[in-house]
């Protein structure tokens, strides 16, 4: 008696704790101590992209160790038609390269100062664990260049910017871009994948105003911005520089926010999200129509194309969309769709 | 025998022990560097002595007193480096110790002797490290500023002595800032600010005497020899001034420098003790 009873309560304890196991996040399965996760040896140095376009997914790859480059670049470059700005850049765009890797990969990130520039600058990436997050490691004056190493221990998509005092006008310059930390196995494949990052600009003169325009920091401490924009420029995402899909193929939108103030109400007009990487991390949300993308933060939107024409990509705080330039398309082409919408 | 070695053990000693320090400005002795003096007719204005409140530290919010001192006019110009050169040949580009200077000084010379191509012997020298600068300043008999007296005397616009709450002279510094091209220009094109200096912004950063003060003195509540007020979050806990975001930048950049750097916009002017 006594030892049936034993051996129920063995197993009553065993199923117990097997049932109690949390596994609320479709991404982190079997997440093993990432710390553990070795590399297989080899090495790559990353080819970088300029936005909206993103590296070759990483797959089914082995860990390993990728070499990133990043030089900082100091440009004048267009804010909106006829609108000059005095941007602070990686690799001169704005955002600055996505860079994408994997979880367990140990990253080699070289940062340049060029030496035409005139201020120091140094490189936060949120997907860094240590002090700084990469920063105190890679300070660097105009001319000089620092290499620091870290090892990708969570997967995500994690905003990256420059961190020298001021730090609130570097960021406001435009130092921000993203960094993807791919799950072991990669993300779902999809058809198109685009990069997408907000950011905030503040002016000496008003929103439209022609010529070069100087950055205001009262307006930047009252967060009052005078432009509100996608990839550095108000024309960023439309015109020549649109983006398409075709119909029937799955789109998948890396979207980050620089800041350096302002939280975004990300939405496609005509879209409904599929799939929602809640801030950036491992959750999923289904069906969403408007994400919150705060300063400082990321978030991957999926969805399918199914009717072709012009879908408005925007922050659906609205003046900000339509009198501040936070305004983009995605084209959608192929073949008409009517039972699921039809105009009479 | 025995006497003999004790007497050159004692001169040994007494040679070696009267070696100088050069720890603070106006203590100076000669360098082992064998320095030949120029002579400099470059104009000095006097800076009298102040105090204000310190920028940045964990005791921001301080009161600093400055000293009276003399202050260049201007940055030191090509020209006036050139001058130092012909009489220190150990300090040209093919001659420098590599200690002294890395391998960016004097990178856009076309030669030991000839200064940039399109560039005005008026122009202020750039791409000299600090030891340089050092030099040049011993071999005309002056020193480098500190940083306490060149953040003193930058207080000045035209018409005042301090005009750091003026939110107007902020915003003309972060503008001037934004130029490019600083190493081109003349010297003494613009308005000189209320002491007669001329150039204190909008031309290039400076070489102060301890610009490495502020990453290594202590204020770091750790045992690290970085200072993260300069960093991120530090540095909003220890400003004196939120908003002076100008002396942010140059604090910043002063952070980001070490002594045998060469920058493309980084030049010096030379400063003085009033007593001589």
């Amino acid at each position: 008696m006594r030892k049936s009873l034993f051996i129920t309560a063995v197993l009553a304890a065993l199923i117990q704790t097997n049932s109690c196991k949390q596994n609320d996040s479709k991404i982190a399965e079997g997440q093993t101590d990432t710390e553990k996760i070795a590399t297989d040896g080899s090495s790559e140095t990353q080819k970088l992209v300029a936005p909206p376009n993103v590296p070759n997914p990483i797959g089914d790859r082995a860990a390993r160790k990728v070499i990133v480059k990043l030089e900082t670049i100091e440009k004048t470059g267009e804010l909106a038609d006829g609108t000059q700005y005095h941007f602070w850049t990686f690799n001169g765009t704005v955002p600055g390269s996505f860079i994408r890797a994997r979880v367990g990969d140990d990253i080699e990130l070289h940062l340049k100062n060029n030496e035409n520039n005139t201020f120091p600058h140094n490189i936060d990436l949120h997907a860094v664990n240590g002090p700084g997050g990469g920063a105190e490691a890679t300070f660097v004056a105009p001319g000089t260049e620092k290499v620091f190493n870290f090892k990708a221990l969570n997967p995500g998509l994690y905003v990256y910017h420059c961190a020298t005092a001021p730090v609130g006008m570097h960021i406001a310059n435009g130092m921000y871009g993203l960094i993807l930390i791919e799950p072991e196995g990669g993300l779902p494949k999809v058809d198109r994948e685009y990069y997408i990052m907000q950011g905030d600009f503040y002016t000496k003169g008003k929103f439209g105003d022609k010529g070069l325009q100087e950055f205001d920091m009262d307006k930047a401490i009252a967060e009052h911005p005078e432009y509100v924009v996608f990839n550095g420029n108000t024309g960023a995402l439309l015109g020549d520089g649109e983006l398409q899909a075709k119909v029937g193929e799955t789109v998948r939108f890396f979207v980050g926010n620089g800041g350096p103030n302002l939280t975004s109400s990300f939405h496609v007009i005509g879209e409904i999200f599929d799939k929602v990487y809640i801030e950036g991390g491992s959750k999923i949300n289904d069906n969403v129509q408007t994400t919150v993308i705060p300063p400082g933060g990321a978030s991957i939107v999926e969805f399918k194309a199914t009717v072709p024409g012009e879908y408005v990509i925007v922050d659906h705080a609205i003046f900000r969309a339509f009198n501040k330039g936070a305004l983009g398309k995605l084209k959608v082409t192929g073949p008409e769709n009517p039972a699921v919408y039809k105009k009479n | 025998m025995r006497s003999v070695f004790v007497m050159c053990f004692i001169i040994v000693i007494s040679l070696v022990s009267c070696s100088g320090n050069r720890d603070l400005p106006g203590h100076q002795k000669k360098t082992d560097h064998q320095l030949t003096s120029i002579s400099s007719t470059k104009k000095m204005v006097k800076i009298e002595a102040g105090s204000y409140e310190a920028f940045i530290g964990k005791d921001s919010g301080r009161v600093v007193k400055v000293e009276s001192f003399y202050m260049d006019e201007a940055p030191v110009t090509n020209g006036e480096y050139l001058q130092f050169l012909k009489k220190n040949p150990q300090w040209t580009r093919s001659k420098v110790l590599k200690l002294y200077a890395d391998s960016t000084y004097l990178k856009y010379w076309k030669n030991d002797y000839e200064i940039p191509p399109h560039i005005s012997p008026e122009a202020p020298v750039t791409n000299i490290s600090w030891y340089a600068a050092e030099a040049y300043a011993k071999s005309v008999g002056k020193r480098l500023p500190t940083i306490d007296e060149w953040e003193y005397a930058a207080l000045a616009d035209r018409v005042s002595k301090n005009a750091s709450r003026n939110p107007a002279f902020t915003g003309f510094i972060l503008k001037s800032y934004q130029k490019t091209d600083k190493n081109k220009q003349l010297i003494k094109q613009s308005q000189p600010n209320y002491y007669g200096l001329y150039d204190m912004y909008g031309m290039v950063w400076e070489w102060t005497y301890d610009f490495n003060s502020v990453m290594m003195s202590g204020e770091s509540r750790k045992d690290k020899t970085t200072n993260e007020s300069l960093f991120c979050a530090g540095a909003a806990v220890t400003s004196s001034d939120l908003r002076n975001y100008a002396a942010f930048v140059r604090y910043a950049l002063r952070g980001s420098l070490k002594a045998d750097y060469c920058l493309n916009n980084l030049g010096f002017r030379c400063a003085k003790n009033t007593e001589n």
